[in-house]
């Protein structure tokens, strides 16, 4: 556009011009649109500091569609009185004139007709004067010849009470010279290419200067979920403190490792039909170690190890139910048992996150899927103290470093910790995780020996994801209606950094 | 200490008869004597009851508990399950007798009972105890009777548990008569009551036992990681209820176990209490002293690697339910159910929880169609388990591991998802060509696929998979509009 004509045309009025010009009286000049020299304008602007244009707000007068006609035939009141012959007209002929009924008043006024009432057809119209000056149609022809400043203002707003003359605005610019003017603009290049690199020829080529404020053309490239780019995350720091990955693999478990062999009893709520999902088919679980299920069944009905046991029957059928684990420390069992069988006993730190089923109320924060995190250290000796040393650690990978810890209660864990941690955006302690040390009924019916304790620990990994990306509703985080845009859209997954701002909203 | 009178007068007998064994065969009884009750004593007093209910009594069926104003009472009571058109009485808050058939059916609406009414609906009998002038006080686990009810003034009373767990029921009791007895005239003490079972064995209650047991002060030391002294731990549980003192050589501490306290089971429900008294945050943090090499689990190692190196390949991750309707692995792709060995799930309350997925495809497609506003074209891919049928493991079941991409463009860009076939077997340095170890994809069928776009993947002597052009049916099935292909193998075998 800046080497279009109408830049040209400009760029050689404003050499001529005393000042400068006015956009709009350019466009009249050079009959085109007044947006086409607004057009050339603006992309003369862009090339630096050729022209200064200043947006200017202009006032004009302008005629109406009726005082167009008016400037062409003359104002009604003139018509009027030039349709009254010299030996007069009827009145009521007079009145079916086109201009009849609106002139007839005003030439009255002007004294430039009479009405004889007394005449013998019915009142009749004669002239009083001779001729008449049509100032209306003066007035309104100065307009529309572009001098409107020549009438005065009560002129003015008389034609404009009269609805035959309209103020407009009009924004405009008043282009002047630039620092560098000058008329003759060459084209800019915007890109280099491989024919300026060999000829050379970019030494003496203007580029267009390019507009940084604008964004880049992202890539073109595939994105990883920001709940699994968390999950790497934990896996790392799991791998980091020396934990060896359990295989969890199997959603499907039976009521005994998930619930029997971690010394829950058979008639505890959670293995109801509304917490936990269980099978139709398979409905159960066809192979068991049946030495070691009748050593847990013994520890739950009668007691041993030190225990008093829940004194109740014990069904195997309750245990061979077959259900989606409803925790993965099902998999940690397993391990553990596992681990028991091979003598002499060597010390072990086991990890593992994966997915659990719980058919509990859904809500904005809890979804019948979810992942769980869980974390196993076996050794000899081992104390609270460790595992809240081991916490410790962990929970500083993560970039938390004020911990405490509460009582609580889990089936098959004593002593159990809540742990907690200050959230700095919402300025209170939050539960960040569930520890214990597992109660011996659940240990040694497996074989493990009488000195080897087991601490554990586990959190979700829905709800550092949510806290971390600022996501209120899990259904827009897991799921077929993940919101796609904040998939591709979200960041690294860094734990231990700070995310700018902490999120305002309520964490999940 | 918490004690067990014998009443002045006679004694108080709840005879159980054999109706009740096949339904509800335990209960045991005990009486609290002028009792004093406020308006926040009384208010607490149910509140317990409906607590005990909704946990340890397993929402009513193992334990129910039933407490009755003794001075509008008679005794000998008798437990007995009669049937149903049987029994008639006045319930708690209503103004006439009812026949249980008939509360059955009212109480189906009511929102607090309508829960408990499952336990013996279905009977030929229902479990009730009468007085000797043959006033219901109740029918377990539902309501009791009106004419027994407890108020602010009531002065006398008498509580039973009926229930299937003995043990349940007796702890039950020990709590109810220990929390409520400081109330009581004579404060901490229950009067007896007479149990006489079926067998005719009588047994008394509460049992309100305390035991005794011992442990060793280094054991709760090394358990929590403290060093403190053996008296300086039995003055630590004597402050949680738990009365303590050194005996023998200065190690052993013995620890009195009120009744209160049937959750101490083993030592280390006592090691816990020390712990707390000793405050979990004084507790100094130690790390364990061995190392040990982490290894990672073979096949989640693959799966990271395989994820990035698709997201390069522009793909983008999806992570979608395992859980789904019948209708997403069958019916919308062609499928009977019976020919996918589905795992089943029992009593779902809805279809998205009917079947374990048995393959990946339905979860991309459902992602696609909540995403229909975005960018064309919408690659996503999701590397993750299927579960199906295995009579081989010890559960019946068993996952794999599937990788599976999609591609939805206004050309179905079968030529990209084969491209990207090929670069996944690149990257698992899998040769093309039916070479030992190599991959070769055949032509194929399935109705799930565009006939003639379909092919079998082959790889180190197996099928793994298949890809091709979806069949329209398949694409209106899932609300989408715009040609798709897609690609599903196993990953296991290159573990």
């Amino acid at each position: 556009m800046a080497d279009g004509p109408v830049a040209e045309v400009l760029l050689q009025r404003l050499e001529a011009a005393d000042g400068g010009l006015d956009s709009a009286d350019l466009a009249a000049e050079l009959g085109v649109e007044h947006q086409t020299v607004v057009g050339a304008v603006k992309s003369l602007q862009a090339l630096g500091e050729i022209i200064e244009a200043e947006l200017r707000s202009t006032k004009r007068w302008e005629l109406t569609a009726e005082g167009e006609e008016i400037a062409r035939e003359g104002s009604h009141e003139a018509r009027v009185f030039r349709s009254v012959p010299p030996e007069g007209l009827p009145q009521s002929e007079l009145m079916r004139l086109p201009s009849g009924k609106v002139g007839f008043s005003k030439a009255m006024s002007n004294k430039w007709i009479r009405v004889d009432k007394s005449a013998a057809d019915g009142p009749r119209v004669f002239r009083v004067v001779d001729s008449v000056e049509d100032e209306v149609q003066r007035r309104l022809q100065l307009v529309q010849g572009g001098q409107a400043e020549k009438l005065g203002e009560k002129e003015r707003s008389e034609l404009r009470k009269r609805k035959l003359l309209t103020e407009v605005t009009l924004k405009t610019y008043w282009v002047s010279k630039g620092s560098a003017f000058s008329t003759s603009i060459s084209k800019q290049e915007t890109e280099l290419s491989p024919e300026m690199i060999s000829s050379g020829s970019w030494r003496d080529l203007p580029f267009k200067p390019y507009n940084f404020s604008a964004h880049g053309v992202l890539p073109d490239s595939g994105h990883l979920h920001p709940l699994l780019k968390v999950r790497t995350q934990f896996r790392q720091i799991f791998l980091e403190m020396g934990f060896t990955e359990m295989p969890t693999d199997n959603y499907i478990e039976s009521s005994f490792w998930n619930f029997d062999a971690l010394f829950q009893p058979q008639q505890h709520p959670a293995r109801d039909q509304h917490d936990t999902f269980f099978l139709r088919d398979p409905a159960q679980a066809q192979q068991l170690p049946m030495d070691y299920v009748h050593r847990v069944k013994r520890t739950h009905s009668q007691g041993g190890y030190g225990s008093q046991g829940y004194k109740y029957n014990w069904k195997l059928d309750e245990a061979r139910k077959n259900l989606l684990r409803t925790h993965t420390t099902s998999a940690s069992a397993r391990a553990l048992y596992r681990l028991a069988q091979k003598k002499p006993f060597t010390a072990a730190k086991y990890f593992s996150i994966d997915r659990v089923f719980r058919n509990e109320t859904l809500d904005a924060t809890h979804l019948a899927e979810f992942h769980q995190i869980e974390g196993v250290v076996a050794d000899h000796g081992l104390t609270l103290g460790h595992l809240m040393g081991v916490l410790r650690e962990f929970f500083t990978k993560l970039g938390i470093t004020q911990l405490r810890f509460k009582p609580t209660y889990n089936p098959y864990t004593e002593p159990s910790m809540e742990v907690f941690s200050y959230h700095q955006g919402l300025k209170k302690w939050v539960e960040v995780g569930n520890s214990g040390i597992f109660r011996p009924e659940m240990l040694l019916p497996m074989g493990l020996p009488e000195n080897v304790s087991v601490i554990a620990w586990g959190l979700s990994l829905e709800r550092p994801t949510m806290i971390k990306y600022g996501i209120n509703n899990i259904r827009e985080l897991v799921g077929h209606k993940v919101n796609l845009q904040m998939v591709y859209d979200s960041p690294l997954c860094r734990l231990d950094a700070e995310r700018g701002p902490p999120s305002t909203q309520e964490a999940a | 200490m918490f004690k067990r009178v014998m009443p002045n007068g006679e004694i108080q007998k709840l005879i159980i008869t054999e109706e009740t064994a096949k339904i509800r065969p335990y209960a045991v009884a005990a009486v609290l004597r002028n009792i004093k009750f406020t308006k926040d004593r009384y208010d607490s007093f149910i509140e317990l009851q409906e607590k005990l209910h909704q946990n340890i009594c397993r929402k009513r069926a193992l334990v129910a508990i039933g407490t009755h104003d003794l001075d509008t009472l008679s005794g000998p009571f008798t437990y007995t399950a009669k049937k149903p058109s049987d029994i008639k009485f006045k319930p708690l808050s209503k103004t006439k007798e009812y026949t249980a058939c008939e509360l059955m059916n009212i109480y189906k609406t009511d929102n607090h009972l309508k829960h408990y009414l499952h336990i013996i609906e279905n009977k030929p009998l229902y479990p009730v105890i009468y007085d000797s002038n043959g006033v219901v006080l109740s029918m377990p686990p539902v309501i009791n009777g009106n004419h027994s009810k407890i108020t602010v003034n009531t002065r006398n009373i008498f509580i039973e548990c009926t229930g299937t767990d003995f043990t349940k029921a007796k702890i039950v009791l020990d709590i109810i008569v220990t929390t409520f007895s400081e109330y009581c005239e004579n404060q901490f003490t229950v009067e007896a009551a007479e149990v006489v079972f079926p067998n005719g064995k009588l047994h008394t209650f509460p049992e309100l036992a305390y035991r005794k047991e011992m442990v060793r002060a280094d054991l709760i030391n090394k358990k929590v990681g403290i060093r403190e002294t053996p008296e300086n731990l039995a003055k630590l549980l004597t402050r949680m209820c738990l009365k303590s003192e050194v005996i023998g050589d200065g190690n052993q501490i013995e620890i009195e176990i009120p009744p209160t306290r049937a959750d101490i089971i083993h030592a280390c429900d006592i090691i816990e209490d020390a712990a707390i008294a000793y405050g979990y945050n004084n507790i100094q943090m130690t790390l364990p002293k061995t190392y040990t090499i982490a290894n990672q689990f073979p096949l989640n190692k693959l799966t990271e690697l395989l994820r990035h190196d698709m997201a390069a390949a522009g793909f983008t991750e999806a992570l979608t339910f395992a859980l789904c309707s019948q209708e997403d692995i069958a019916d919308k792709l062609g499928l009977d159910i019976s020919a996918t060995k589905a795992v089943l799930i029992s009593n779902p309350k809805t279809a998205e929880f009917q079947v374990a997925r048995t393959t990946l495809l339905p979860g991309l497609l459902k992602t696609i169609a909540a995403n229909r506003k975005m960018p064309l074209p919408l690659k996503l891919f999701e590397i993750s388990d299927i579960v199906i049928k295995d009579s081989s493991r010890d559960v019946g079941a068993r996952n794999y591991r599937h990788l599976c991409a999609v591609y939805y463009n206004k050309n179905p860009g079968f030529e990209i998802i084969h491209g990207l076939l090929d670069r996944i077997m690149q990257l698992l340095d899998v040769p093309p060509g039916e070479k030992k170890g190599g991959y070769v994809i055949k032509a194929s069928e399935g109705p799930a696929f565009f006939p003639g776009r379909c092919a079998e993947i082959f790889a180190r002597g197996q099928s793994i998979g298949k890809l091709g052009v979806l069949h329209p049916d398949v694409i209106t099935k899932f609300e989408l509009t715009m040609p798709c292909s897609c690609v599903e193998i196993n990953i296991e075998p290159f573990l």
